[in-house]
């Protein structure tokens, strides 16, 4: 009876001390984790990086992406006026046509903002009516920019006021006077321009409009009918350039198709060569095996380098890359399941008098064929993400359009139409390949 | 003798039927392969035709900059060393940024996998909406997230970590929850009857069983990550990306420091390869 009992108090116990252990150890790994993520903290220098973050780049940023801005300019000197749309000369509105917010009258110009505010451009002099603060005057002349401001009101800190500048900023709109030029901001939602520009004679119709224009014979462009014109219209829209847009992801997805593939043709037979039941010779799969292993060590981003020197930018030396860069791994993985093999087939097919070519077309293949199917599939679906990254480095495909407009900093909208198409993009192909995959490996 | 001629006649249908159907089958093939085959090429020579340089033009070109380096590096073999150990900082700077948002990926990407299984989801009205999200995050390629952080916050290591933490936790978290959907509910509903949260349940009773499946994994993703870290630093976001790309749009005259980078990015990405192959098979071996 006292045995039982010590050994039942022993057993107690050693459970509660392994349990104790583990508790230190998972307290252990908690610990590391955060020792770890505080010396990256610093390493990384994250203070200082919250004081050097620009927020208003970001508030410039994320406005863009769903709203646009047209500018109304007035050259002082001329008496010119002209209404763009961000400011571009793709954008500009063509003599005689005008949004309907903006009215002119005997050299008067009436822009009328949201909530109420306004401003009138007059010969002499601008005024901005901000409906709880009053009129503002300013007036530019030749010795400098004078400032009206209401009776009795004290310069608020949404005015900036200078000689030579005055700049009023609200969140109806942003007025900029200089003694060259007069300068009316309004932002407005959506994308605009996305379909039709304004020299197309589709814009500004509504969807059922076009819908009756699509199925009607009176053809607004002679010798077209509408239905064509509208999708040249919207092909070659030039603010958007839509075309463009199509054939870049097209190239992309050009490169993730021929370097996956070119890669699987590549190393399929070059895998038996690492295989060691298809090649008694080791020193010829030692050989193979440190190929495979260097072109998957030097990464993409070195071959891409070197290719883009002998190539020159395109979708090719993009194709290249992913080509050399995948040779690796599918070697490795296609000579591992070349090694799992059940050689009982094979001596099956030999025994009916095959010759080596049919061993392998019947024995080999038939194996080996789902694996190497799902691996290849999956590497395209990834291999289109991959080619994103490349074509922004190489110069092609929808990751050269997402570079430049991120650096021209000010076309974020283009931005965000692009990385929605990037992300339905790749989540097609994902789609795309395990469609194949169950079609090719499951079905049939 | 009815019978033999009627089982003859019996056997001749069937080689028809058979002959018929390989037929068919390999026209098939040979369809799919001519269609292969075709796309194939004309997408060779559409991207031919699209590229700056012609493929055939470029061919023999293909070794001249790395001779090019190689003889500069070579020329100048007592730099290399000592600039190897220059770009170090830079290096470890890489591999920080390949870790941390590994670390950081896979702590998002436990959470989202746990919400989004079925049997598991804290809120299981909400599972596809986990679901979806995360594919969106693994659709996004790491380095829009980080052009258009550099945007905001500079450039450095964070624009990079975080973009790629981002990728990370969508591709970890579908991994993750593909394991998960394999853990064994007992432990779960035994929690559940004394009355244990939902934290506790997911703590106590489902990480231990897939710690090492996700341990794995995330030891494969850090190679990737590695991988993709240096590629970000190339397009200005800190590491030795950043410093390959200035050694490289140098020209001639410092292509020994990008001989030197060039070798020491390769020796870490084998070896992390070689310690993160060895670990995964002694992890799931020691199941």
């Amino acid at each position: 009876m006292a045995a039982t009992d010590i050994s039942l108090a022993q057993r107690g116990q050693a459970t509660v001390q392994i349990f104790q252990r583990r508790r230190i150890i998972s307290f252990g790994v908690l610990l590391a984790v955060l020792a770890y993520l505080t010396y990256v903290f610093f390493a990384f220098n994250v203070p200082g990086l919250m004081e050097r973050a620009r927020m208003d780049n970001a508030a410039i940023l994320v406005r863009d992406v769903y709203s646009y801005k047209t500018h109304v300019t007035r050259d002082n000197r001329s008496g010119g006026l002209s209404v763009a749309i961000e400011g571009e000369q793709k954008g500009t509105y063509p003599a005689g046509m005008l949004p309907d917010w903006v009215e002119t009258a005997d050299g008067i110009t009436d822009i009328s903002l949201p909530d109420g505010h306004s401003v009138r451009f007059a010969p002499e002099a601008v005024v901005y009516t901000h409906p709880g603060f009053g009129q503002i005057t300013v007036i530019p002349s030749r010795s400098g920019i004078e400032l009206r401001l209401p009776q009795g009101q004290e310069l608020p800190t949404w005015i900036n006021a200078s000689k030579t500048r005055v700049a009023i900023t609200t969140d109806a709109g942003r007025l900029t006077v200089t003694k060259a030029r007069t300068e009316v901001f309004r932002y407005s939602f959506g994308w605009e321009l996305f379909f039709f520009t304004l020299d197309s004679p589709f814009y500004g119709k509504s969807p059922t409009e076009l819908l009756g224009l699509a199925l009607s014979d009176d053809q607004l462009r002679p010798g077209q009918s509408n239905m064509a014109a509208m999708v040249q219209d919207i092909w070659t829209n030039k603010m958007w350039r839509h075309g463009d847009v199509a054939w870049a992801i097209f190239e992309t997805i050009l490169m993730a198709f021929l370097g996956t593939m070119g890669a699987a043709l590549i190393s399929l037979p070059l895998a038996f060569l690492a295989a060691a039941n298809f090649t008694p010779l080791r020193s010829v799969r030692f050989a193979m095996r440190r190929i495979f292993d260097f072109v998957r060590g030097v990464d993409g981003l070195i071959w891409t380098i070197i290719l883009s020197r002998a190539f020159g930018p395109g979708p090719m030396t993009g194709a290249l890359a992913i080509l050399i860069t995948d040779t690796g791994s599918f070697g490795k993985m296609f000579s591992e399941a070349l090694e799992n093999v059940d050689d009982k087939q094979i001596e099956g097919v030999a025994s009916t008098g095959a010759k080596t070519s049919q061993r392998y077309r019947f024995g080999v293949i038939p194996q080996i064929t789902p694996v190497l199917l799902s691996q290849v599939l999956y590497y395209l679906e990834s291999n289109t993400r991959s080619a994103t990254v490349i074509g922004a480095i190489t110069g092609g495909g929808i990751g050269l359009l997402l570079t430049q407009a991120i650096i021209t900093q000010k076309d974020w909208e283009e931005v965000g139409y692009y990385i929605t198409l990037v992300i339905l993009m790749v989540m097609a192909m994902d789609s795309l390949s395990g469609w194949l995959r169950n079609k090719l490996i499951k079905g049939e | 003798m009815t019978d033999a001629t009627a089982s003859a006649s019996a056997l001749s249908q069937l080689q028809a039927h058979y002959i018929q159907h390989i037929q068919r089958k390999r026209l098939y093939s040979a369809i799919m392969l001519t269609i292969f085959v075709l796309l194939m090429v004309s997408g060779f020579m559409l991207a031919d035709d699209r590229n700056a340089g012609g493929f055939w033009a470029g061919l023999h070109q293909i070794f001249d900059f790395p001779a090019e380096v190689l003889t500069e590096a070579g020329e100048k073999l007592a730099n290399l060393p000592g600039l190897m150990v220059k770009f170090l900082p830079s290096l470890i700077e890489t591999l920080n940024i390949a870790g941390a948002s590994t670390l950081i990926g896979a702590l998002i990407a436990v959470v989202l996998s746990l919400l989004s299984t079925r049997g598991l989801a804290r809120w299981p009205r909400l599972v596809g909406v986990f679901r979806r999200s995360m594919d969106i995050m693994r659709a996004l390629p790491e380095i829009v997230i980080a052009l258009v952080l550099i945007f905001i916050l500079g450039g450095g290591p964070v624009p990079a970590m975080i973009a790629i933490a981002f990728h990370t936790a969508g591709a970890l978290g579908k991994l993750f929850s593909e394991v998960n959907e394999n853990a064994s509910l007992k432990p779960v509903e035994g929690l559940q009857s004394v009355g244990a949260t939902w934290g506790q349940r997911m703590l106590l009773g489902v990480l231990p069983q897939v710690a090492p499946n996700y341990l794995s994994y995330a030891l494969l993703r850090f190679e990737i990550n590695i991988r993709a870290s240096a590629i970000l630093g190339f397009v200005g976001s800190g590491g030795i990306g950043y410093d390959l790309k200035n050694a490289f749009s140098w020209g001639l005259g410092r292509y020994d420091e990008v001989a030197a980078i060039f070798i020491i990015l390769f020796l870490t990405i084998v070896a992390v390869d070689q310690c993160s192959s060895y670990f995964r098979n002694r992890i799931v071996e020691g199941r």
